[in-house]
């Protein structure tokens, strides 16, 4: 209704004004509703696509997954590792001009840290205290030694919000955020579209060129398809693997495509309540067996066309922490069938939940069929998605197919879900090895030294197999050859600032 | 007017029995007679699947991923390399079910609420009929969705939930014949007599409304195998890798642009089957009741 | 009459009771807790408590239903978990594109119903009677979903005619508006237009058979000048009257339309709600859709007693 009233609003105002110099608007196809637009209190993955659009973060992420500076513009760790000093750039707005300085960071902090329903403060949880040092520089006090810190200030918990407007709307600011980003929140109506606009302000405003971004949502893949090939769209996420060659044949539209910091896999409940009391779930070997009987480059050319990349550890091949002493191991029946045999198994069935959705259906189907082959008998069990979270958590499962986003710190894509006291670890897999590296992997902010602890715990995962890694998603867009300048980053975020038309 | 019963002999070729006066009727329409066709075609389809079918519905084949009709396969294959033609065909078995054991809860569960609720009438009469009015209120597909997700994707979950959903059209309809049977000469003579009220509705009430209640629930096996479709199609029905028309569709609607071939047949094969028993029932109402028919 | 509006007004209130018990039953029923469908994948402990405890999640069911049921009272219907806004805020938003969606959808079924309808009464037996019916069946037949899909695949993906989806409000675009939802009200309104086809075709034969037809063919009246005029005017009040009842048979479907063609209205709403576990979405929607129908109902009834000077006895 309010969209309705604002858009006959804005067609007298355009009307009364005469013809306006053309508007440029970036029309994108979400496949998904975001949920509420607040860094403190957002979940959703999709819902970050957006904050890239209008919420600027202390820093960001490149390509190559290296640090960038955005609202801080350097950073120091002390040398106990407990403490760390950001420089503050100057000179920034937020949309409602509202200046950004080091009490308004230190106020989002806080937020992100006390408010009520934050998801963030899990997050960034080792800061004990935020402090303001000058103006323009503050100083995190951390409780414990806590590397990916840094990281963590590169998504919605490094996101900066106008204290001033946070503070008028409260727990309702989600619904007419004010940031620091390029473009400005103007308009959303729920399941269908959002709107940004230029923000005049913004402190790179050389690098803004449109006047709006619309994100429409749009869930089905053929159909975000079809419409950017009929010009309603000029750029689209999440193209579907199989549509992919499609659009190289296609001269009228461009592809980009990076491998994703998700990964996808298998959770075996080891250990989570009497559902665990089976071979898959007791007996490592069988495990191990259940592992060499999938083929994981046929699960990748059949389901995706070969588009995604296998994997076998929670960070792609790809990633700078990915330990190359633990390969991607080749399918063997004839071992996966040895090993059986020698855990006395010869046959071993278990229920496999995943969620409802096609390409969960297909990945199950294909690993069914493949692990048959090994003596394997393999249920599928479809449920819905929230419900088998529930399922999961309860420990109510035998094996579950499911993904993880992906985090820019290895951190975030193992500690929680396979420490001993994880609080995603539904398989309540817990091994003391694994959880020293983890913990020591977290004390040092020096590259080398936190792949050789990770390296550790891929050896002992690779022995134990509590989660089968299967295959890390790319990230596909296609677009109108009229836009220029984007850049894909594995954190599957679409940043608008440096976009363009041709 | 005596209480019809099939046992009833009559030998005067004038009054031949009404059943068999409808079904001759039945026989003569064509429309009908093609529905009946259709529908026996798939039972046999159904039934005879393992037989029929040229290969295995959930057999898969990496080397023939979403490939086009072809003499190998008639009607293509699907996204992980399975015969569409023998997921079709066995398929048919989870649609015909559906169809069928949907009515049946429907008719186990309505037609006895809509037999107290009509012949017992008042207060709870008036409670029946508030909570049949506040289900018809909630729209029906809503309903069965609702339904499904609560008692979790499944086949015979969401033959449940298409039963339930669907019941309401079967209390009111039971209802209505009662209420217009009960003031009939044939039950005022039965409950003169003093027969317990058990035996007049069983006897006397419930042999004289079946054929409304029959015609609605050939009508309302059409309506419950679309529903079936459309519960697999919001992946609330039937689960991998069994076939069902619904899921195919599921699946098929990420492909649309690459192996039309996948949505077609299986939504053929549910209009065709929906249409048959939509022509049946049709056939059956005018069959068996003549005034229909002006 | 004024005593029988009464009693059906009084029926409303039970009805609607009965509506809120069964909805708000089944809500709470659904396995899967909404806190932990709403808290993300990290599935953070405290935030799930506070979600709990915000929306009373943790209260015992009886408690839960009586705050429901107050806030109803008071034209409050709750809060979207999933995105934070007011049910009543979100109903509004949505009512216009489902509004427009089932009008067009209605008036493809008039368009297509009531010629059909007529035609084949006009021409009972003929080939043309024939015709009408086979295309009655076919709309009945055929699952919209499916429709839809093969009217993307034809006009947006072979062709590049219409969008495959896309909703323009119509006071922004009212060309763009027209074209994203002709396909999705054709799908939607192809099962209503047999259905009133049939309506049409029953209540012209019956009228065609009265005696005042008669007497208007007597008076040598043109037949076109007696069907359409004295024949049609009479049989639409029933006609219409019965498509006010196609109400809930529109939502069902719109359901799914909505889902195919990605348009944001009340079934996208309701099915997005129901899956998220956003009860109070779902909730609001079903009593929101509820009352409607009843309230349709109810003025469909009346018109029709009024017409029917016969049920007045």
């Amino acid at each position: 209704m309010r969209g309705y009233r604002t858009l006959i609003l804005a067609g007298a105002i355009a009307a009364w004004t005469g013809a306006a110099a053309a508007e440029t608007t970036l029309h994108i196809g979400l496949a998904e509703d975001p949920d509420i637009l607040d860094p403190t209190l957002a979940r959703t993955f999709v819902g970050r696509i957006v904050f890239a659009g209008f919420c600027d973060k202390l820093f960001d992420i490149a390509p190559d997954l290296k640090l960038v500076p955005q609202l801080a513009t350097e950073y120091k760790w002390s040398p106990d590792n407990k403490a760390l000093t950001l420089t503050l750039r100057q000179g920034v707005k937020f949309q409602d001009g509202t200046p950004f300085n080091a009490e308004a960071a230190k106020f989002s902090l806080d937020r992100h840290l006390t408010m009520k329903g934050s998801n963030r403060k899990n997050e960034i949880s080792a800061v004990a205290k935020v402090e303001v040092v000058d103006d323009h520089t503050i100083k995190l006090d951390l409780s414990e030694p806590f590397a990916p810190l840094i990281a963590q200030l590169t998504d919605r918990a490094g996101m900066m919000v106008s204290p001033k407007a946070a503070k008028e709307l409260g727990d309702k600011f989600g619904t007419h955020p004010v940031c620091a980003g390029p473009y400005k929140f103007a308009e959303r109506v729920a399941q269908d579209h959002i709107t940004l606009e230029r923000f005049a302000d913004y402190w790179d405003k050389a690098n803004v060129h449109l006047d709006k971004v619309e994100y429409r949502i749009i869930p089905d893949s053929t159909v975000r398809l079809a419409n950017l090939r009929s010009g309603q769209l000029d750029l689209i996420e999440r193209v579907a693997a199989t549509d992919v060659a499609g659009i190289k044949q296609d001269k009228s539209l461009k592809l980009a495509s990076i491998v994703s910091l998700a990964y996808q896999g298998i959770t075996i409940n080891v250990n989570n309540g009497p559902l665990s009391k089976n071979p898959l779930g007791q007996d490592a070997r069988v495990r191990k067996a259940l592992e060499l009987s999938i083929d994981r480059d046929a699960i990748n050319q059949v389901v995706f066309n070969g588009e995604f990349l296998p994997g076998n550890q929670w960070v792609s091949p790809e990633n700078p922490y990915y330990a190359k002493s633990v390969p991607i191991p080749k399918r063997d029946i004839a071992k996966a069938k040895e090993l059986l045999k020698e855990a006395g198994q010869p046959n071993p069935s278990f229920t496999l939940m995943l969620p409802v959705g096609p390409e969960n259906e297909q990945v199950s189907q294909v690993i069914q069929s493949m692990a048959k082959e090994a003596g394997f008998d393999i249920k599928l069990q479809a449920t819905e998605f929230a419900r088998s979270l529930d399922l999961s958590e309860q420990g109510q499962m035998q094996a579950f197919d499911i993904g993880w986003s992906g985090r820019t710190d290895p951190d975030g894509n193992i500690y929680a879900l396979i420490s001993c006291k994880g609080t995603l670890n539904d398989g309540h897999y817990c091994n003391e090895t694994v959880d020293k590296e983890l913990n020591l992997a977290r004390t040092t902010s020096d590259p080398a030294e936190r792949l050789k602890h990770y390296t550790a715990v891929a050896e002992q995962l690779a022995k134990d197999d509590p989660i089968i890694y299967l295959y890390h998603r790319k990230w596909i867009y296609a677009f109108s050859p009229k836009v220029t300048g984007f850049v894909p980053v594995p954190d599957g975020l679409i940043r608008v600032k440096g976009v363009s038309f041709k | 007017m005596a209480a019809i019963t099939l046992d009833r002999t009559t030998t005067e070729p004038a009054e031949t029995k009404p059943w068999r006066r409808a079904l001759g009727r039945l026989v003569k329409r064509r429309g009908a007679m093609v529905g009946l066709f259709v529908v026996l075609f798939f039972i046999a389809v159904a039934i005879l699947a393992p037989l029929i079918s040229p290969y295995d519905p959930v057999a898969t084949n990496w080397g023939l991923v979403r490939k086009p009709p072809s003499a190998a396969h008639w009607f293509g294959t699907d996204e992980i390399g399975r015969d569409v033609l023998a997921r079709v065909s066995w398929g048919a078995r989870a649609s015909l079910l559906a169809g069928v054991v949907s009515v049946c809860i429907s008719l186990a569960c309505g037609v006895p609420i809509g037999l107290v609720s009509g012949y017992v009438g008042g207060f709870l009469d008036g409670l029946l009929m508030r909570i049949t009015d506040a289900m018809l209120a909630c729209p029906f597909l809503i309903l069965a969705i609702a339904l499904a997700a609560f008692l979790g994707p499944n086949l015979t979950n969401a033959m449940i939930a298409i039963g339930i959903s669907a019941m309401p059209a079967f209390i009111r309809l039971t209802r209505a014949q009662v209420l217009n049977a009960k003031v009939e000469d044939y039950v005022e003579a039965a409950r003169a007599v003093g027969n317990p009220h058990l035996r007049i509705v069983l006897r006397h009430i419930l042999p004289n409304i079946v054929a409304p209640i029959m015609v609605q629930a050939t009508l309302a096996i059409a309506a419950a195998i679309i529903a079936e479709a459309s519960l697999s199609f919001l992946g609330l029905g039937q689960q991998p890798p069994a076939p069902s028309w619904g899921s195919m569709l599921n699946t098929a609607k990420n492909f649309l642009s690459q192996a039309p071939w996948m949505a077609v047949w299986p939504g053929l094969a549910i209009f065709c089957v929906v249409l048959a028993f939509n022509l049946l029932g049709d056939g059956l109402r005018d069959a068996l009741d003549p005034r229909h028919r002006a | 009459m004024l005593a029988y509006l009464l009693r059906r007004l009084a029926l409303i209130v039970p009805t609607l009771f009965f509506v809120s018990v069964i909805i708000f039953g089944l809500q709470q029923l659904l396995p899967g807790d909404p806190a932990l469908a709403m808290a993300g994948e990290e599935r953070d402990p405290q935030v799930i408590a506070f979600i709990r405890h915000k929306y009373h999640l943790d209260q015992p069911l009886p408690v839960r239903y009586g705050l429901w049921v107050a806030g109803v009272l008071h034209g409050d219907l709750g809060e979207s978990i999933r995105i934070n806004r007011p049910v009543l805020d979100l109903i509004l938003e949505k009512l216009p594109v489902t509004a427009e969606l089932a009008g067009l959808a209605m008036c493809f079924a008039l368009l297509i119903g009531i010629p059909a309808g007529v035609l084949s009464a006009v021409k009972n037996g003929t080939v043309w009677d024939y015709g009408a019916n086979v295309f009655a069946l076919w709309g009945l037949s055929t699952p919209n979903f499916w429709l839809g899909f093969l009217m993307i695949l034809l006009f947006s993906v072979q062709l590049g005619l219409l969008p495959a989806s896309g909703f323009v409000s119509p006071f922004e675009d009212l060309r763009q508006n027209l074209g994203a939802m002709i396909m999705p009200a054709f799908v939607l309104g192809n099962a209503i237009a047999a259905v009133m086809m049939r309506h049409t075709r029953s209540a012209m034969l019956q009228v065609m058979s009265t005696d005042y037809i008669r007497t208007a063919r007597a008076k040598g009246l043109v037949e076109r000048i007696v069907v359409l005029k004295h024949g049609l005017r009479n049989a639409l009040v029933p006609v219409v009257t019965l498509g006010a009842l196609e109400f809930g048979q529109l939502l069902s479907g719109a359901v799914l339309t909505e889902q195919v063609f990605t348009i944001p209205g009340f079934g996208k709403l309701i099915v997005d709600a129901v899956f998220n576990r956003d009860y109070a979405v779902v909730q609001g929607v079903v009593l929101f859709t509820a009352t409607a129908y009843i309230v349709l109902n109810l003025l469909a009834d009346i018109a029709y007693f009024l017409v029917n000077p016969r049920l007045r006895a």
